[in-house]
C-alpha cells in the first residue's frame, strides 16, 4: 500500500472528509467567514468563505480525492517515484481545497496556480515519455496563460470594487455590472475560467493531459480542477452573472463545447480518451447552464456537478483497474469482462446508468433538471441550450454504452493480460461511487438539501427553496427524456458505423487544434530567437557602449531640457588651496595614465594614485572613517591586482593600441554629463533633515558620539547588515570560482 | 573647490568609462576600480563638502557643536567602498578563471554559451546559442 | 621571499595590527573606527603575514577557515538584530545595557556591539577567504 507515503496520502482526505462532513449542517444554514491578514497593505488577507458552493467543492475534493488516494496506494504504490507522487497529490488537494474555500481574490489567485503547477507535475509524472512532458506543458501553458489574464481581471475587479474580499464583492454584483470596466473584467476572468475548464477553443490539452496515470485524470481532469474554472463561473454568478454578454458568452461557448466534445468522445477507442472527451462535454454543459443562470438553470447545474463527479472519477478508476487488469484500453478490443470481473462490472454499470440518466440513478435528477431548466428559458436561448442539451444527453447515453456495457458483455476476447478482479483499495472508490449514485437518487432529498441547496443559494444570490425529485409527473422533461434514450440506443448500436464515419471526417478536415498549438508555439519561439538575436549579441563591448550612451542621451538631454545649468553659474574657482590644486590634479593624472600606459604595473600604481587621492579628498572634507576605509581597501586592492598579475597576459603593446573616436565620443560625454550634473547638485539647495534628525539622535537615543558608525550599526544596521552578507557571498564566489580552476589550457588543444 | 571636484570626476568618469569600452577585461577591470572610486567620491560630494569638522560629537555634548560634515553619504560611501572591493574582487576572480580556462581576455572571444557562427561544426545543426523553430526534433526533445 | 627581518618584524607587526584592529572596532563607535575598518586593519595584518610566510602557516594561524569566518560574521551580525526581538522592539534596534555604572563611568554592553562584531567577522573573513584563495591559485 505504498508504505508510509500511502498510508498519510490516505490519511490527509479521509480526516478532512469527515471534517467538512461535520460543518455540513451549519453551512447548510449559513455560510461560514473567518481568515487572518497576509498583506494588509495591500489589504489582501487570508481569508475563507465556506458557503454551498465551497462545501459541495469540499467534499467533492476530500471524498473523490480519498478514493483516488486509496486507489493510487495500491496502483502506484510499488512505483519508485510513489512518494514523488503523492507530495504532488496533497500539493493538488491543498491547492484546490484552498482555491474553493478563499474569500479574497489574490489568494484565490496564488491557489488556482498552485492547482495549474501541481496538474503540470501530475501529467509528466511519467518524465521520461516525452509525450507525457509535451502534454504536461501544453496544459500549464494554456491554463497558465489563462490564469494570468484572470488575474488581470481580478486585480481590475479588486479596483473596481474597493475590496478583494469576495463576500463583499458578491453583494455589489449592480455596482459592477453598471461600470464601464466591467466588459473588461468579465472577458479577463473567462479567459481564466475557459481555459482551467477546457472550453473549446482550448479544449485541447484536456484529451493530452490523459497522459497522466489514471487516479490522476479522474481527480484532476473530471472530479476536481477542470471544475476550478466552473466553481468560479459559479462563485462570479452573483457579481458577473446575469448580463446579457455573460448569458450568451457561457451558453454560447458550453453548448459548442458539449456537442464538438460528445461528438469527438465518439470518435475515440481509447476508453480513457472517450471519457476524457465526455468530461469536455460535462464542463461545456455545467457552463452553459451556469450562463443561463435561472434558478433553475443553477439547480440543474450543481446537481450535474455533484452527479457527473460521482460517476466520472468511478468510470476513470474502472478503466484503470481494467487496464491494469487486461493491459488494454481499446474499445474495440475489450469484451465479456463480467465473468472475470463481476465487481468492477457492477461499479462500471452503476457509474455509466448514472450517466446515461436512467431513472432511479441520481443522473437522471441531474438530466430532468436540465431538460426543466432549458425549456423554463425565453425565446432563441431556450431553444439553443435544450437542443444543445438534448443533443450532449443522447451521446452520453449512447457513450455509456460503449465504456461501461460492451466491455462486460458478450463473450470473452483475447487481451495482452488474462483478464482478473482489481483488489479491493482499487475497487472500493468505483463501488462505492457508483453506490452513492443510485443512494443519491432514492433519496435525492438529502442532496437537495445539504448540497444543491445551499450551493444553489450561494450562486444564485438569493434563497429559493430547492427540492430535487425523481418522479415529477408526465411533463415536456420526462417525454424529452424518454426521447433521449431511444435516440440514445439508437445511436449505440449504430456506434461502430458512426465512428468510422467520425474517423473519415476528421482525417479530411485541416482543423486540428493540437498542431495550431504546436504552430503558435513555434512561432513564440521563432519570435524569441529574433528579438534575443537581436538584443542579445553577446558583445561585452556593445552592451556596455549601450549601457553609456543610453546614459548620455537620457540624463544630458534630460538636463538640456530642464535647463539645470543656470544654478551652476555661481562657482568659482576663488579660494582653493593649493594642496587641494595638487591633490586634484593627481586624481586626473592618475585616471589619465591607467588609459595611457601599456604597462601593467603602471597601470595598477595609477590606479592606486587615484585611490590615495580620493581617500586624500576624504581627510581634507573631515570623513576619517571613509578616508582610513578607502586607503585600507585600496591598499588591498593593489595586492590583488598584483597577485593577479602574476598570471594574468600582458597589455597589448602600444602599437596595437587603437585610438577609437566612437569610445571617446561616449566616454567623453559620460564625463560632460557627470561635471554639469555634479556643478548642478553642488549649487543647488540642500536639504539637511535626515542629517539634522542623526545629528540630534545620534547620542541620546543610540549612545554613540560617532555619528557615522552609529549610522551604520544602528539606524541603518539593516542595510549594512545586507552589505556584509554581499561582502561574504562575493568573497565565497570569488573562492569558488578560483578554487576549481583548471590549469591553463589553450584552445588549440582542444580541437 | 566645487567646480575644480566637477571637473575631476568628469576627467575620472571619462577615463573609466573609456576603460571599460575596451575588449581587453584587464583594462575593463582598471575602468571599473576608477568608476568605482568616482561615483564614491560623487555621492561624497552630493552632501556638501565640509572642512575640518568630522561628524563625531565631543565627550560631554549631546550633539554636535557647531555645523559638522554630512554623517549620512559618509556612512553609505563607506559600506560602498567595501561592497566595491567585493565586486572587484569577484571580477578579478572570473577573469581570472576565465583566461585559465578559455586562454583569453578578449571579451569577443569569450563565446562559449553563444558561439558566433551558431552552427555546430559537427552536425550542421544550429549551435546551442538559439533556438532553431524550423526543427521540430529540438521542441520534442525539450518536451515542448 | 624569505626574508629572516621580514618574517621577523611581521610576526610583531601583525600581532600589533590585530591588537589595534579589535581597539579600532571597540571604539567605533565613539571615534573614528568601527567593523568595517577594524575588519580590515585585521585581514591587512593576516596579509602581511602570509606575504612574509606562506598561505599555509597563515591558516595555521587563524585556525579557522576564513569562509566559515565569513558566514559566522553575518550569523553573528543577525543575532545582534535579533536581540531587539526578545525585547519586543522591531529588528535591529538596539539595545543597551550599562555594567557598573558609577557616575559617568560604565561599561557599556549592546546588541549593537555585537552587530558591529559580525561586520567585523564578516569583512575580515571575506577578505582573506580572497587573499588566500588568490595566492594558493596563482
Amino acid at each position: 500500500m505504498g508504505g508510509p507515503a500511502g498510508w498519510v496520502s490516505i490519511a490527509f482526505p479521509a480526516i478532512l472528509f469527515l471534517y467538512f462532513l461535520g460543518l455540513m449542517p451549519q453551512v447548510a444554514l449559513a455560510p461560514v467567514l473567518g481568515g487572518i491578514d497576509w498583506v494588509p497593505s495591500l489589504g489582501i488577507r487570508l481569508a475563507v468563505l465556506l458557503d454551498g458552493l465551497s462545501m459541495t467543492f469540499a467534499l467533492l475534493i476530500t471524498g473523490i480525492g480519498l478514493a483516488v488516494t486509496l486507489y493510487s496506494a495500491r496502483y502506484l504504490g510499488d512505483h519508485p517515484d510513489y512518494p514523488r507522487f503523492v507530495c504532488y497529490l496533497l500539493m493538488f488537494m491543498v491547492g484546490m481545497l484552498g482555491l474553493v474555500l478563499s474569500d479574497d481574490l489574490i489568494m484565490l489567485f496564488v491557489f488556482w496556480e498552485v492547482t495549474t503547477i501541481s496538474s503540470y507535475l501530475l501529467i509528466g509524472f511519467n518524465a521520461d515519455s516525452a509525450k507525457s512532458r509535451r502534454s504536461a506543458l501544453q496544459a500549464l501553458l494554456v491554463t497558465g496563460t489563462g490564469g494570468l489574464a484572470m488575474l488581470g481581471g481580478m486585480i481590475i475587479l479588486g479596483n473596481v470594487a474597493g475590496t478583494f474580499q469576495l463576500s463583499q464583492i458578491l453583494t455589489m454584483g449592480d455596482e459592477i455590472r453598471a461600470h464601464p470596466w466591467y466588459m473588461a473584467i468579465l472577458l479577463l476572468v473567462l479567459a481564466g475560467t475557459f481555459t482551467k475548464s477546457a472550453q473549446v477553443p482550448f479544449h485541447f490539452w484536456l484529451p493530452n493531459a490523459m497522459a497522466a496515470p489514471t487516479p490522476v485524470s479522474a481527480y484532476l481532469h473530471s472530479a476536481t480542477m477542470v471544475k476550478a474554472g466552473v466553481f468560479l463561473m459559479a462563485r462570479m454568478n452573483p457579481t458577473l452573472g446575469g448580463t446579457d454578454a455573460w448569458f450568451w458568452i457561457l451558453t454560447l461557448f458550453g453548448g459548442v463545447t458539449a456537442v464538438f466534445a460528445s461528438v469527438m468522445a465518439m470518435r475515440q477507442t481509447d476508453i480513457k480518451q472517450v471519457l476524457a472527451y465526455t468530461t469536455l462535454m460535462a464542463l461545456g454543459t455545467l457552463t452553459m447552464f451556469i450562463g443561463a443562470g435561472t434558478h433553475y438553470a443553477i439547480m440543474a447545474a450543481m446537481t450535474f456537478l455533484v452527479v457527473h463527479s460521482l460517476y466520472k472519477a468511478a468510470l476513470f478508476l474502472m478503466i484503470g483497474i481494467v487496464d491494469h487488469a487486461t493491459g488494454t484500453r481499446e474499445a474495440g478490443v475489450l469484451g465479456g469482462l463480467s465473468k472475470a470481473m463481476p465487481l468492477t462490472g457492477l461499479a462500471a454499470a452503476l457509474a455509466a446508468i448514472s450517466m446515461a440518466g436512467i431513472p432511479p440513478m441520481v443522473g437522471f435528477i441531474g438530466k430532468e433538471f436540465m431538460y426543466k431548466a432549458g425549456l423554463g428559458l425565453e425565446g432563441f436561448g431556450a431553444f439553443w441550450v435544450t437542443m444543445m442539451a438534448f443533443a450532449a444527453s443522447v451521446l452520453m447515453f449512447a457513450v455509456g454504452g460503449i465504456v461501461a456495457l460492451k466491455p462486460f458483455r458478450g463473450d470473452l476476447r483475447p487481451t495482452p493480460h488474462a483478464p482478473h478482479e482489481g483488489p479491493w483499495p482499487m475497487l472500493a472508490g468505483p463501488l462505492v461511487l457508483g453506490a452513492l449514485s443510485l443512494i443519491f437518487g432514492l433519496v435525492p432529498g438529502v442532496l437537495g438539501h445539504y448540497l444543491v441547496g445551499p450551493a444553489t443559494h450561494a450562486v444564485f444570490g438569493e434563497v429559493r427553496p430547492v427540492e430535487l425529485y425523481l418522479w415529477g409527473g408526465i411533463n415536456m422533461a420526462l417525454i424529452l427524456s424518454l426521447l433521449t434514450f431511444l435516440a440514445g440506443w439508437l445511436v449505440y448500436r449504430r456506434h461502430e458505423a458512426i465512428r468510422a464515419r467520425l474517423a473519415a471526417i476528421e482525417a479530411r478536415s485541416r482543423v486540428d487544434f493540437d498542431a495550431g498549438w504546436d504552430r503558435l508555439l513555434d512561432g513564440f519561439k521563432a519570435f524569441a530567437a529574433w528579438l534575443t538575436g537581436l538584443i542579445q549579441t553577446g558583445s561585452l563591448q556593445r552592451y556596455m557602449a549601450v549601457t553609456f550612451a543610453t546614459f548620455v542621451v537620457l540624463v544630458g538631454g534630460t538636463y538640456i531640457l530642464k535647463g539645470a545649468f543656470q544654478a551652476g553659474l555661481s562657482l568659482s574657482t576663488d579660494g582653493v588651496h593649493p594642496v587641494q590644486w595638487a591633490v586634484l590634479g593627481l586624481i586626473a593624472t592618475g585616471a589619465i595614465l591607467t588609459v595611457w600606459t601599456h604597462s601593467r604595473m603602471t597601470a595598477v600604481a595609477a590606479m592606486g594614485v587615484v585611490g590615495i587621492g580620493v581617500a586624500l579628498i576624504f581627510i581634507m572634507f573631515s570623513a576619517p572613517d571613509v578616508a582610513i576605509t578607502q586607503l585600507l581597501v585600496e591598499v588591498l586592492v593593489v595586492v590583488l591586482v598584483s597577485l593577479a598579475m602574476l598570471r594574468l597576459p600582458y597589455l597589448p603593446r602600444r602599437s596595437k593600441m587603437v585610438f577609437r573616436t566612437g569610445h571617446a565620443v561616449i566616454a567623453g560625454g559620460m564625463g560632460l554629463v557627470t561635471t554639469f550634473l555634479t556643478i548642478s547638485v553642488l549649487a543647488s539647495d540642500f536639504d539637511r533633515r535626515l542629517t539634522t534628525y542623526f545629528e540630534a539622535t545620534s547620542y541620546p537615543e543610540a549612545f554613540g558620539r560617532n555619528i557615522v558608525n552609529v549610522i551604520l550599526v544602528d539606524f541603518r544596521a539593516l542595510d549594512t547588515f545586507g552589505e556584509i552578507t554581499v561582502v561574504a557571498i562575493a568573497a565565497i564566489a570569488a573562492f569558488a570560482l578560483l578554487r576549481g580552476a583548471p590549469p591553463r589550457r589553450k584552445h588549440e588543444e582542444e580541437s | 573647490m566645487e567646480l575644480l571636484l566637477a571637473i575631476t570626476l568628469g576627467i575620472l568618469v571619462s577615463t573609466s568609462v573609456y576603460l571599460m569600452l575596451d575588449r581587453n577585461v584587464l583594462r575593463f577591470l582598471f575602468g571599473l576600480v576608477l568608476l568605482s572610486n568616482a561615483v564614491n567620491l560623487l555621492i561624497f560630494a552630493g552632501g556638501r563638502l565640509t572642512a575640518g569638522a568630522p561628524p563625531l560629537i565631543a565627550p560631554g555634548e549631546y550633539a554636535p557643536t557647531g555645523v559638522v560634515a554630512n554623517a549620512l553619504p559618509q556612512a553609505l560611501v563607506l559600506t560602498a567602498i567595501v561592497i566595491g572591493f567585493g565586486l572587484l574582487a569577484f571580477t578579478l576572480a572570473l577573469v581570472y578563471r576565465t583566461f585559465m580556462t578559455l586562454g583569453t581576455v578578449n571579451s569577443d572571444e569569450m563565446r562559449i554559451a553563444e558561439p558566433m557562427d551558431d552552427k555546430d561544426p559537427g552536425t550542421g545543426k544550429p549551435g546551442p546559442g538559439r533556438a532553431d523553430p524550423q526543427h521540430p526534433a529540438t521542441g520534442q526533445e525539450a518536451g515542448l | 621571499m624569505q626574508s629572516l627581518i621580514l618574517t621577523t618584524t611581521t610576526r610583531l607587526m601583525a600581532a600589533l595590527l590585530l591588537m589595534f584592529s579589535v581597539y579600532a572596532l571597540l571604539r567605533g563607535h565613539n571615534l573614528p573606527g568601527g567593523g568595517f575598518i577594524g575588519g580590515l586593519i585585521g585581514a591587512t595584518a593576516f596579509i602581511l603575514y602570509t606575504i612574509a610566510t606562506s598561505v599555509s602557516e597563515a591558516r595555521a594561524a587563524l585556525r579557522m577557515d576564513p569562509s566559515n569566518l565569513a558566514m559566522l560574521g553575518v550569523g553573528v551580525a543577525a543575532l545582534g538584530g535579533m536581540g531587539a526581538g526578545f525585547a519586543g522592539e522591531p529588528f535591529f534596534t538596539g539595545q543597551w545595557l550599562f555594567l557598573f555604572q558609577d557616575g559617568d563611568s560604565y561599561v557599556p554592553l549592546s546588541t549593537v556591539l555585537v552587530f558591529d562584531i559580525g561586520v567585523y567577522m564578516a569583512v575580515f573573513g571575506g577578505i582573506l577567504t580572497l587573499v588566500f584563495a588568490l595566492e594558493q591559485e596563482i
